[in-house]
């Protein structure tokens, strides 16, 4: 009994040694990651032949069309993107929550996925400059919430708002309606189902999101504001540190931006339904 | 106390002393062995961002963080479904005992259907199709989804402790022209409910760890708080570690509890 006791008490003692010793490690690190980046990411790249590309489904950033390919804005970005490097893509999707982590632990080498630039964010990883913007709008409940149409009016503890965790409309939410009761999902997919059974009162998301959800189920949903509440720019995300690398991806939404083929894109995956029988 | 019955204690157990040390030589590895993993990792840790989500000192005196608010109600969902995990096994478990077709069948097919299907699906399922029409709140959907998937498992421990209950005490109640409900209460019962109390007590423990998946449907427990601070931080691997260590310490104390009162309850062995 006694040895066993020990033995459990040592195990704890050296689980929290090993967890705490890790606190003394940047400045050992800092010198390891630094060697590492003389190599630009971009080389490596090259070398490998491939681009991997981390993204999250969003409509219509990036979708499964019917046999099961990715399509979307953000899936032809990439697929230009690797095709002006003369590298083939890989698409690695991934939980929107963990996307951050999966880039700085090497799982791809840039997060392509309709990401805006945040403060927090950038302490992590590194934005490119950004090749479009995106909007958050409100889609709320007529039974729950009808006639609203001020933010004020949401803004009260009475009122449960859902949103997908780890975006930003679920930041912009504690900013916008600290008051408000608000729950977090993993999934977009059930935010919209929690506004559907009418247990929420509404859900914050990115636009087109809130439009299509409005026209499509126009007797339950409706937009209470004209207008976006935000305009946020959206980058390419990489590992800090690598400057080469920043410096092509950079160059090349000025160039892209500049032949008008980013906004082409844009405007077709945004505000027209042409791809709408591709999907499932 | 049982340790000074214990002879090995009154002399220097050289071989102890090799044991403990192939215990450091292995600890030594893994330790050493992780070190090389994080460093090769590049990850910049950043630990002395966390006791605040712990707890906090400010102008209004102190105060829990947001993991220890959600341990909170981690331990709410947790003991109420322990409580309903207990009544639904023993009831399952008799309901498979009794001579009756009908209730075999009902507890069967519970069985079947919960130990068969994913744990996640099911909370899902209550949560966005069965809650809506009950008027459920989440808190009570996750409540109802961890007590039927634990109590399926802990049926099928009540059952083998019950069968485990030697013939002879069926028969020696059955002789004195005892009823079922007082042979269950006062002979068979007592008895089986020490047997089943080692699984019983990992099955606890499971509870607590599926607890977890109730994060899903946002409710904010620990591992949903980890979840928002993780979304907004980035310090992923900081706050997974320090939860799974709050998990960690939770379940040896559980562990601990069920060790003292299967003590207590040897000790009174006739």
């Amino acid at each position: 009994m006694k040895t066993h006791r020990f033995t459990t008490i040592l195990s704890i003692v050296l689980l929290f040694a090993f967890i705490f010793g890790c606190s003394q490690q940047p400045s050992q690190q800092k010198t390891d990651t630094s060697a590492q980046s003389q190599v630009s990411q971009l080389d490596t790249i090259l070398k490998r032949g491939v681009l991997k590309v981390g993204f999250d489904t969003f409509k219509p950033w990036a979708m499964k069309d019917k046999s099961g390919n990715y399509i979307g804005f953000e899936i032809e970005v990439a697929k230009r993107l690797a095709a002006d490097m003369g590298v083939d893509v890989e698409f690695v999707p991934t939980k929107w929550s963990g996307i951050i982590p999966a880039l700085l632990t090497g799982k791809f080498d840039i997060i392509i996925g309709g990401m805006s630039i945040t403060p927090q964010r950038n302490l992590k990883v590194n934005f490119s400059i950004p090749y479009e913007y995106t909007g958050m709008s409100v889609i709320a409940s007529k039974k729950l919430a009808a006639g609203r149409t001020m933010a004020s009016e949401f803004n009260n503890p009475a009122t449960t708002v859902a949103v997908r965790l780890g975006t930003t409309a679920a930041e912009i939410t504690k900013n916008f309606l600290p008051q408000a009761k608000i729950l977090f999902f993993d999934e977009e997919s059930q935010t919209i189902q929690e506004l559907l059974n009418e247990r929420v009162h509404a859900v914050v998301a990115s636009n087109p999101l809130p439009l299509n959800l409005a026209k499509e189920y126009p007797d339950k949903l409706y937009l209470p504001f004209k207008e976006d509440f935000t305009r946020e720019p959206i980058s390419f995300a990489i590992r800090k540190g690598d400057f080469d690398y920043l410096n092509w991806l950079n160059n090349w939404v000025l160039v892209t931006m500049s032949t008008g083929w980013l906004q082409n894109r844009y405007e077709y995956w945004f505000y027209t339904n042409d791809w709408e029988n591709q999907i499932q | 106390m049982p340790d000074t019955q214990r002879p090995s204690t009154v002399r220097l157990p050289i071989s102890a002393i090799v044991d403990t040390g192939k215990y450091l030589a292995v600890m030594g590895c893994i330790i050493w062995l992780l070190t090389l993993g994080t460093d090769r990792l590049g990850y910049n840790w950043q630990w002395y961002r966390i006791p605040k989500y712990l707890w906090q000192f400010n102008e209004h005196g102190f105060s829990w963080g947001p993991l220890i608010e959600g341990l909170g109600i981690t331990f709410q969902i947790t003991g109420i479904s322990m409580i309903l995990m207990l009544g639904i096994g023993i009831t399952t478990a008799l309901l498979r005992m009794t001579d009756s077709w009908a209730a075999k069948g009902t507890a069967r097919v519970y069985m079947e259907i919960i130990r068969n299907t994913p744990l996640l699906i099911q909370i899902f399922f209550i949560y966005f199709v069965l809650a809506p029409i009950l008027d459920m709140s989440a808190f009570w959907a996750a409540v109802i989804a961890l007590s039927l998937f634990e109590g399926a498992y802990a049926s099928e421990i009540f059952r083998a402790g019950i069968i485990s209950i030697d013939k002879g005490q069926w028969e020696a109640a059955q002789s004195l022209g005892m009823a079922p409900f007082p042979m269950y209460r006062h002979i068979i019962l007592p008895q089986a409910i020490r047997r089943v109390l080692p699984p019983m007590t990992s099955q606890a423990v499971s509870l607590v760890k599926d607890s977890a998946l109730v994060s899903t449907i946002a409710i904010l427990d620990l591992t949903q708080q980890g979840r928002m601070i993780d979304a907004e931080t980035f310090l992923t691997f900081e706050i997974w570690f320090t939860i799974a260590a709050i998990y960690l310490a939770v379940t040896l104390a559980l562990s601990g509890v069920v060790k003292i009162l299967e003590q207590r309850s040897n000790s009174v062995k006739p």
